[in-house]
Parts: C-alpha cells; structure tokens; sequence
C-alpha cells in the first residue's frame, strides 16, 4: 500500500512538473534564456542519474562518463545526418545506436572492471574517456577538432515533451533497477564485496551490467545534447564535464536519486542565472565537492545519523507494541 | 645513420620528459604507500610551482637561487596544509570519499590559479642558461642536460634519505603497518606530513623544470603531466620508489617515440593505452608487490 502511495505521489510530481514547464512555455512568460535551459536541464538530469547508479549504488568512482556521452553524441548526430529518415525515426533510431554504442564502451570499459577497484578503476576510467577524446579528435568522420555541425535540432525547447519524456524514462530505469533483485545485488557489492560474493552474487556479472545500463543512458543523454546544440565538438567532452556531473551525484547524496535530480537541476540553472558568478562557478564546484566528503564523514553527521536512527527504531518498537 | 640519429634524439627527449615524469611519480607513490590514497591534487602542485617561480623570479625579481628555494618551500608547505585540511579528518573514511576530496582539491587549486592569474598563458622564459653540448652529430640542449642532472641527484638523495636516515626508516615502517609503527612509537601524523612535503618539493622541481621546457604558464598545465606520472607510477607498480623512477622514464620514452613515428594527437591515447594493458596484465605494476586481500 505504502509503495503504491509512493509511486501516485512521484507520478503526480512528474505530471506536475511537465504541465507547469508547458503552460509557462506556451503562454511565453519563460525568456529566451529560460527557454534554452530546459533541455540542458534535461540532459543534466539523465547522466546525473546514470552516473548515481555507479557511483551511489555500485560504489566505483568513474571519470569517463563524458565519454560515453560523447560517443552516445556522435553515433547519434551521425545517424540522423545520414540516414534518410523523417525527423522523429531518426531520432529514435539515434537514441538506440547512440546508446548502443555507448553500452558497448561501457561493456569493454566495464571488463577491466573486474579485477580493479578504487583509485585504479578511476584513473583507467579517466584514461578511457581522454582516449575516446582523442580518437574522436582525429576522426575524419567526426570532423576533428571542428567539430561537428549541421545536426538537425530536435531535442530543442519546442520538442519538449520528447525530452521530458525520455528524462523520466532514464529516471524510472535506474529507480526500478536499483529496487530490483538485481539492484539489492549491486549495492550489496558497494556495502561489501566479499560478503556479496560469499552469498553467491555474481560480483562480476552484476559489476558490467551498472556499467554497462550507466553508458548506455548516457549514451541517450548524448544524443539528446547533441540534438539540442546543433553542433559537436571533441572539447565539450572533456574531464571538467565529467567532473561536473559527478558533482551532481555528490551533492545529491550519492545513492539518492531525488536528490541527484535537484542537484542536476540547481547545478545546471544556477550558473547560467547567475552569469556574473561564472568565474567562481568552478571554484565553488571544488569547495562542494570537498565539503561534502568532510561533512559526510564528520562526526557532527554521525551524530545525526544515530539520532534518526534512534528515531526510527522508536517508531518501529511503537508500531511492534 | 639519419634515422638513427633521429630515433637516439627522441631518444633523449624521451629521457627529458620521462625524468620530469619520473619526479612527479614518486610523489604520488610515496603519499600512496604511506596515506594508501592517491593525491588527485598532486599534478596541481606542480603548478603552483610553476607559477610560484614566476611570481619569485620574475615579479619579485629575486635572485634565481632564492626563487627555487622558495617555490620548494612554498611547494611543501602547500603539500602538508591539504594533507592537514582536506585528507587527515578522512583518513578512516572509504576510499571513495577521500578519492571524491582529493579530486576537489585539484579542482580548487586549479581554479585559485585561474582566479588570481587568469586563463591567458603567461610567456615565461626559462631560467636554466646552461649552452647545449654537440655529441658527434647530437646535440644536447642546455635543458636537458639540467633536466637530466637534476633528477638524477634529487632520486639519489631521495633513495638514501629513504634507506638510510631514520625519518626515512620511519617512513617505510608506517608504510608497511600504520598500528605497528605508531606502537613503537613513531609518530604517525608526522611521517605523513614529512611525506607529503617531500612528494610537494619534488612536485616543484619537476614544475620548474617542466616549465623551463615549455615557457608558457597556465591554470591547467599540471593536469596532464600530472595524469602522465601517475600513469607512470602504476606502470612501475604503486607504493615503489624505484618502480616510480622506471616507469616515469619508459612513459616518457613511449611518449616521444610515438609522437615522433606514429601520430602527436594519438600519443595521450597511446600512453593512456599501456596503462591500460598494464594494468589488465599486471595490476600491481613492474617492480610493485602483489598484494594479497585478507577477509
């Protein structure tokens, strides 16, 4: 019952959300500048959530994720610029190959996977999406350092409730996913590996699979982004950005997917709404990062934690009386 | 004979590049066999040292002897205040966390640089004035000869420092077991702090160097040495000296080699390609310890 109710009020926010965002759209209220901060937004929301999968539900820390959103990008502008489809088929088709493709990266990725943790499984990660940058860049097809143009706008503002649409998809995937047999499989492997693997998880198999649903949305939010800006270039995808949604995870909790949401969302509107901040924006990005670690593990917060749970185990006697 | 000549110059490039390499990884080698966590920030250090020369040198106009000794200073110093702020109030906390804080830490030092110097590059002329030698058809820059002699008298000093003085056998012993060592009395805040200044200072004289090569300053010129050098350090196997001075020279090698023969944009690829392989083929790196994982 509980969980039905859950569900309603989570359905009821998202049909929320989208008739505001419509009825501001269509009466004109939002600028240009609101305007084309919707699907940035959008964007922002899907590798945030992806990248939570990995970082707050499997534990590893990845630094290539705008790898996988690059590559996601570019097979997906290349399938609508190439393919004679109309408009809407070709998006679709480009959401699948991007995602696609990028899955397959993130399978191979996900292989190394195996036998490193930790620091080392980071810097291969980072290592993996420079490589992929630096391919990219001397690419013939993909334009080079150019870039890439001439990228039919389809996910812009006016086509907002494709991308609306496609959000909640990433957001309901990952959530169920995480609720699922499979999804208490991959955080048991954060919270203990080795006890994981001595109740009989395949560590292995459940550790590719994170990575390998993590790429393959990212993928889609690549091929939303591209849909979006129109052009490419090899520079947007660099360590800064993957860094930047990492904050989001971090900032929203790691592991809580509300959370992460309204990261992406603050983190994505802010600095644009307040451009003259832009100098600091990075600046600030790094005391987040930093702060949040040392508040999560200060003693302050686990004093807090045990007085919720002392909460919580009240309730519970109360409820068992 | 011409081709041979100019494979023996990458040759020597490679050396260059791969000794400055070489510096940076045992920064992080070092902080990572004793704090068991890799300093993210440590590529920013050199930096800071890069820049730091130039405010001594150049806006400060001081002699060039007290410049460099300043930017150590200024280098070490810096190395043991985020030790103090960012990593000791983690140091029991899981990895991720410390790995999330260190990766900010670089993100904050970078963008401190990019606040009070701005993105533009800031041409700055190298301070080494030494004349370049001609072997036989060779010639030998004035740079690298420096380079080449000041790395080799930094590891040399490092690795008595580290097998023969007592700090130094401390620091072994905290790297070893942190319980035991802090029962026999060592104090273990200290060794660490000791650490880090030391991985900082070399961290600046590989800055000074790189950037006598270079002559050019920017925010993020630490990032990508950075990332190379820890590279190097795994290839070598992580937590060891030696293999931290092997590993940075063969990366620096490949590197030339392949942006000499194969193509410039691939060689990051390239380099970031071994330390794949690496560590699919051999985790713990060329003269690292295979470590066992106890329940």
């Amino acid at each position: 019952m509980e969980k039905k109710k859950k569900l309603l009020i989570d359905a009821m926010i998202a049909v929320a959300v989208y008739a505001v965002i419509m009825v501001l759209l269509n009466k004109g209220i939002l600028n240009r500048q609101m305007r084309s901060l919707l699907t940035p937004i959008c964007t922002n929301v899907m590798l945030a959530v992806s990248l939570c999968l990995i970082v707050g539900f499997l534990g590893e820390l990845t630094l290539g994720h705008a790898g996988f959103m690059s590559l996601g990008a570019y097979a997906g502008a290349l399938v609508t610029i190439n393919l004679p489809f109309p408009p809407y088929v070709s998006l679709l088709i480009a959401l699948v190959v991007g995602g696609c493709v990028a899955a397959v990266a993130g399978l191979i990725i996900g292989m190394p996977v195996l036998r490193l943790r930790g620091d080392y499984l980071a810097i291969v990660t980072l290592g993996f999406g420079e490589i992929i940058r630096s391919v990219i860049n001397s690419m013939d097809i993909t334009g080079g350092a150019r870039g890439l143009s001439g990228i039919e706008r389809m996910t812009n503002h006016k086509h907002f409730t494709i991308v609306f649409i496609l959000t909640l998809i990433v957001i309901v995937v990952v959530s169920n996913l995480v609720n699922s047999r499979h999804g208490r499989a991959v955080c048991a492997i954060r919270d203990n590996y080795i006890a994981a693997e001595a109740s009989g998880i395949p560590v292995s198999k459940f550790k590719i699979l994170a990575f390998v649903v993590s790429a393959f949305l990212a993928g889609m939010a690549g091929v939303v982004y591209a849909h979006n800006t129109g052009i490419l270039k090899p520079a947007n995808f660099d360590y800064n950005t993957s860094i930047e949604i990492l904050v989001m995870v971090v900032l929203g909790g790691m592991g809580n997917i509300k959370g992460t949401i309204v990261a992406a969302v603050i983190l994505t509107a802010l600095p644009e709404l307040l451009r003259g901040a832009a100098d600091y924006r990075m600046l600030i990005y790094a005391i987040v990062l930093i702060a949040m670690m040392l508040f999560r593990n200060s003693k302050f917060n686990a004093a807090l934690m045990e007085k919720k749970n002392r909460k919580v185990m009240e309730r519970l006697q109360k409820e068992g009386n | 004979m011409s081709l041979l000549n100019s494979i023996l110059e990458q040759f020597i490039n490679g050396l260059r590049t791969g000794s400055i390499y070489a510096l940076i990884a045992i920064g992080y080698t070092m902080v990572y066999g004793i704090a068991k966590m890799i300093n993210f920030a440590h590529g920013d250090i050199i930096m800071i040292g890069a820049y730091s020369l130039y405010v001594y040198s150049a806006v400060l106009k001081l002699p060039v002897i007290v410049a460099i000794l300043l930017t150590v200073l200024t280098c070490s110093v810096l190395g043991i205040v985020t030790e103090k702020i960012a990593y000791k109030p983690l140091r029991n906390a899981p990895p991720l966390a410390v790995l999330i804080t260190a990766i900010g830490m670089s993100f904050l030092l970078q963008n401190i640089a990019l606040l009070i110097f701005k993105a533009t590059p800031i041409p700055f002329a190298s301070i080494i004035n030494v004349p370049g030698i001609h072997l036989g058809s060779l010639y030998i820059s004035g740079t690298t000869l420096v380079t080449l002699g000041v790395t080799t008298v930094s590891m040399i000093a490092l690795t008595l420092f580290v097998n023969k003085t007592k700090a130094g056998r401390a620091m072994r012993a905290v790297s070893e077991d942190r319980g035991a060592a802090e029962l026999m009395g060592i104090s273990v805040n200290g060794t660490i702090s000791l650490t880090f200044a030391i991985g900082s200072g070399l961290a600046a004289v590989a800055g000074i160097l790189y950037i006598s090569q270079y002559e050019t300053l920017m925010p993020t010129l630490g990032a990508l040495p950075g990332i190379k050098a820890f590279v190097a350090a795994v290839l070598g196997g992580i937590g060891s000296i030696p293999g931290a001075m092997l590993g940075g020279i063969i990366l620096g090698i490949i590197e030339s080699l392949s942006k000499a023969y194969i193509s410039t944009q691939l060689a990051d690829a390239i380099v970031y390609g071994v330390l794949v392989i690496v560590l699919l083929v051999r985790p713990s790196g060329l003269l690292g310890k295979m470590k066992i994982e106890k329940v």
